[in-house]
């Protein structure tokens, strides 16, 4: 990732998050 | 009644006080005092609270969300919520030390706002000296290594000096420049003739974008007008679909421009964020489409702008309930091309803070 990229599950869409400022890829 | 899905964003207006006094604010005329403020384990619970319901960003906002002296607790407790938190500023208050702090409580991105591509013109609009505060603040947020986002409000007096700021924001290291038309609501929609551009010059400044962005590393983007289209805009990505936001005192709007409507607004004070999302009047008054008036509800379109902007039906029309006047095939949209024709008038300042 970069430095400020996030990576999380989402236990409610049972979805791989990863989100930057403004944007959610799912 | 249909499962609703959950909101991907919250927009948490920390605060309604602010040190610039900048006439497009689309903060509501009527600003909440700061002794109505949720207190810090109020705000925390609404971030866990979030984060349960499937919110995945938050906008820490304001007003300037610095005058929180809280604000690393809130950050923090974004972070545990799972919540990607991003720091709306003015940059006035960002010290070094602020910075390192917001940044160990998990603080991944800052979005700092400018008014136009020099202290003169910056300042014109911001009603006070800030630009070198602004700077400074540019600065920290690129030696903390966060990413750096510009935001700038545009209109007729800033519409012509687009090359000039997307320079300012590379200079200033920003990753991301939003060039923001201006929106009319709340002190923006009592300044909308002093701040309408002309046609001409949007069509100048939609050149130079496209120009800079064949030859910028920057990410550039430009938030459309409304009023000069001719088409609606997917408001929020549609009426309590995507996003919801949190005011100072509690209440919870589909819309941060929607305190003046009609409705019977939900505080986290009194409600669970899920009941409020899910079966609220106010988040349930405009969701879907089914709603819809003609000539939206036969409308190919009404699937992809939701018939426009709530707000804005109310503002011109009166009734919330009606096509987005923007549209060109709105029966009000004689009133958009009326209003778009008038640029004229004083500035009125924002009230610079909570009373």
């Amino acid at each position: 990732l970069s430095g400020y990229a996030r990576l999380r599950h989402c236990p409610v869409r049972n979805s791989t998050l990863l989100v930057v400022p403004e944007r959610i890829v799912v | 009644m249909a499962a609703v899905n959950p909101p991907w964003a919250m927009l948490a207006e920390l605060t309604h006080g602010c040190p610039l006094r900048c006439p497009y604010c689309s903060n509501p005329i009527e600003l909440t005092s700061r002794g109505a403020e949720l207190t810090t384990s109020q705000w925390l619970d609404v971030l866990m609270q979030a984060g349960e319901l499937g919110v995945a960003h938050v906008h820490l906002s304001g007003g300037e969300p610095l005058l929180r002296r809280d604000l690393t607790e809130i950050v923090a407790g974004a972070d545990r919520a799972g919540i990607y938190a991003q720091l709306v500023t003015s940059g006035l208050g960002l010290t070094r030390e602020r910075l390192a702090a917001l940044t160990a409580a998990g603080l991944p991105s800052v979005q700092l706002s400018v008014q136009g591509a020099d202290a003169a013109s910056s300042e014109l609009i911001a009603g006070r000296r800030s630009f070198a505060a602004k700077e400074r603040a540019a600065a920290l947020v690129r030696e903390a290594g966060l990413p750096l986002g510009l935001n700038v409000v545009l209109h007729r007096l800033n519409l012509d000096d687009i090359d000039a700021i997307v320079d300012l924001g590379i200079a200033w290291g920003a990753v991301r420049i939003e060039l923001a038309n201006a929106q009319f609501y709340g002190w923006g929609l009592a300044n909308r003739a002093a701040l309408m551009p002309t046609r001409d010059q949007l069509d100048r400044a939609r050149e130079a974008v496209e120009r800079r962005r064949r030859r910028t590393g920057v990410e550039l983007v430009w938030v459309v007008p409304d009023y000069f289209d001719g088409v609606a805009k997917p408001c929020m990505g549609g009426w309590g679909a995507v996003s919801l936001t949190v005011a100072p005192d509690g209440r919870v709007l589909p819309c941060p421009a929607a305190y003046d409507l009609p409705l019977d607004l939900p505080n986290v004070r009194d409600h669970a964020l899920a009941w409020i999302w899910s079966e609220s009047s106010a988040f349930r008054a405009y969701r879907g489409t089914d709603w819809l008036p003609e000539p939206c509800a036969s409308c190919a379109l009404r699937e992809v702008d939701f018939g426009g902007c709530r707000c804005q039906a109310f503002a011109l029309t009166g009734d919330p309930g009606r096509t987005d006047p923007a549209c060109a095939l709105s029966p009000d949209h004689g009133l958009i091309t009326e209003l778009a024709a008038r640029q004229d008038g004083d500035l009125v300042y924002r009230d610079p803070a909570g009373r």
